[in-house]
């Protein structure tokens, strides 16, 4: 139970996967710029990473595994996300339009969003069962929205500043994570 | 567009990470010293090269562009991942401390933007030989940015710079002569959003100085 506490403490915290695996920088520096955005943005990448880590994994241990084809990985695995991410899109279409037009624009993004694929391949190189893989990953994605939600209510605040013309746009963003980073990373040292 | 052109254009003009912002991630994760770099550069050729060649070359035949056309691209990224896998074996065989040190983000050179954006936006509706000049130069172009961000980050933050292996340059004797330590905050995530937003502020700073040099010297033109 321990360890099952560790390891969401160090997936939404210490490991970070905005500030200290570098996953999924895109849409953080892309769609970050308003609040609700961010946040349509946060859960639609959850809702698709749960499912296509749970997806994988099974694939990978009951069918790449058993075959010893386990170089296939990458290409199952990108094949597996684009499908998923279709999906997904026509189900929500079908089931519920108002979640799809809150999520619908940021859902064909996923596709092509590193946190994805990066978590399904994470699970995968840390040996983690299965148990471990949805702890893992929920934590991962929920650290995800929570950095996206903190970084667009500075972004909000930082497009009324008086910054530097060299400085506006991305530059100022990044000097703003880094200064983020720095207190994330300092949460690594209580496990 | 010349051929010249078409080489040129990804190295400052239309550059894939300083100009476009395209392919963060990685630029972000693997600038920790100068061999990681140079490594993924090589990776990131390799697949941009090839993909935009195949990519090129299935689009320019009317036949197989039509029946491709409506999925394009899963097709591209198909190829892509391919491509990507031979590079993994390739470093997992020959090098393996660069593919350990690199570890995720090799695999994820299949959804590095540049690639994809290249497919779509140059390789499907130009010939193979522009294509492939295209794929060369944007790599290089890539490679480049690479290769400034990290020795910025490896000399600032640990006093040396890896060029590959055990050739590696020394630079401990500036900070001696300074009475300091190498600020070992660059070499961690922190250093590379802090790194990476300097530089690119510094680059648009030069940036607009032409540009206001530029019209300066129009505005005497007509004056």
């Amino acid at each position: 139970m321990d360890n099952i506490i560790a390891l969401a403490f160090t997936a939404f915290i210490a490991e970070n996967i905005i500030l200290s695996q570098f996953l999924g920088i895109c849409p953080f520096l892309g769609v970050s710029t308003k609040r609700s955005n961010a946040l349509g943005m946060g859960f639609a990448v959850l809702f698709v990473m749960l499912i296509s880590s749970m997806l994988t994994w099974v694939l990978y241990k009951y069918i790449l595994e058993a075959l010893s084809i386990e170089y296939m990985r990458t290409i199952v695995f990108i094949i597996v996300i684009a499908s998923l991410v279709q999906m997904v899109e026509i189900f929500i279409k079908k089931v519920s339009p108002g979640l799809y037009k809150a999520l619908g624009i940021y859902l064909p993004l996923i596709t092509t969003n590193c946190a994805v694929l990066g978590v399904a391949i994470l699970n995968i190189s840390k040996e983690h069962n299965f148990l471990e893989m949805i702890v893992y990953t929920t934590f991962i994605g929920l650290g995800f929205i929570f950095v996206m939600y903190i970084f667009s209510m500075l972004r909000e605040k930082i497009d009324k500043a008086p910054v530097p013309k060299a400085f506006r746009g991305i530059p100022i963003a990044l000097i703003v994570a880094a200064i983020l980073a720095i207190i994330f990373s300092r949460f690594g040292g209580i496990i | 567009m010349t051929k010249k052109e078409n080489l040129l254009k990804g190295f400052v003009k239309e550059n894939p990470l300083f100009v476009s912002v395209l392919g963060m991630c990685p630029s972000l994760a693997v600038t920790t010293s100068l061999e990681n770099a140079i490594g993924m550069g090589i990776g990131v050729f390799f697949v941009l090269v090839l993909s935009n060649l195949l990519i090129s070359l299935i689009m320019s035949n009317p036949k197989l562009a039509a029946l491709v056309k409506p999925v394009r691209i899963p097709v591209y990224i198909v190829v892509i991942a391919t491509l990507v896998t031979i590079v993994e074996m390739v470093m997992h065989a020959y090098l393996y401390d660069l593919y350990k040190s690199l570890g995720v983000f090799i695999p994820l050179i299949v959804v590095n933007c540049i690639i994809l954006g290249r497919a779509e936006a140059f390789a499907s509706s130009n010939k193979p030989i522009d294509a492939t000049l295209d794929g060369v130069g944007m790599a290089l172009g890539f490679t480049g940015a690479l290769v400034i961000i990290s020795i910025f980050r490896e000399f600032l933050g640990a006093g040396s710079i890896t060029v590959w292996g055990d050739l590696s340059l020394n630079l401990g004797f500036i900070f001696d002569f300074l009475g300091i330590e190498p600020i070992a905050m660059f070499v961690q995530p922190v250093g590379a959003f802090l790194s990476f937003g300097l530089i690119l502020a510094a680059l648009t700073a030069i940036g607009n100085k032409r540009i206001e040099k530029a019209a300066l010297n129009g505005v005497k033109a007509n004056g």
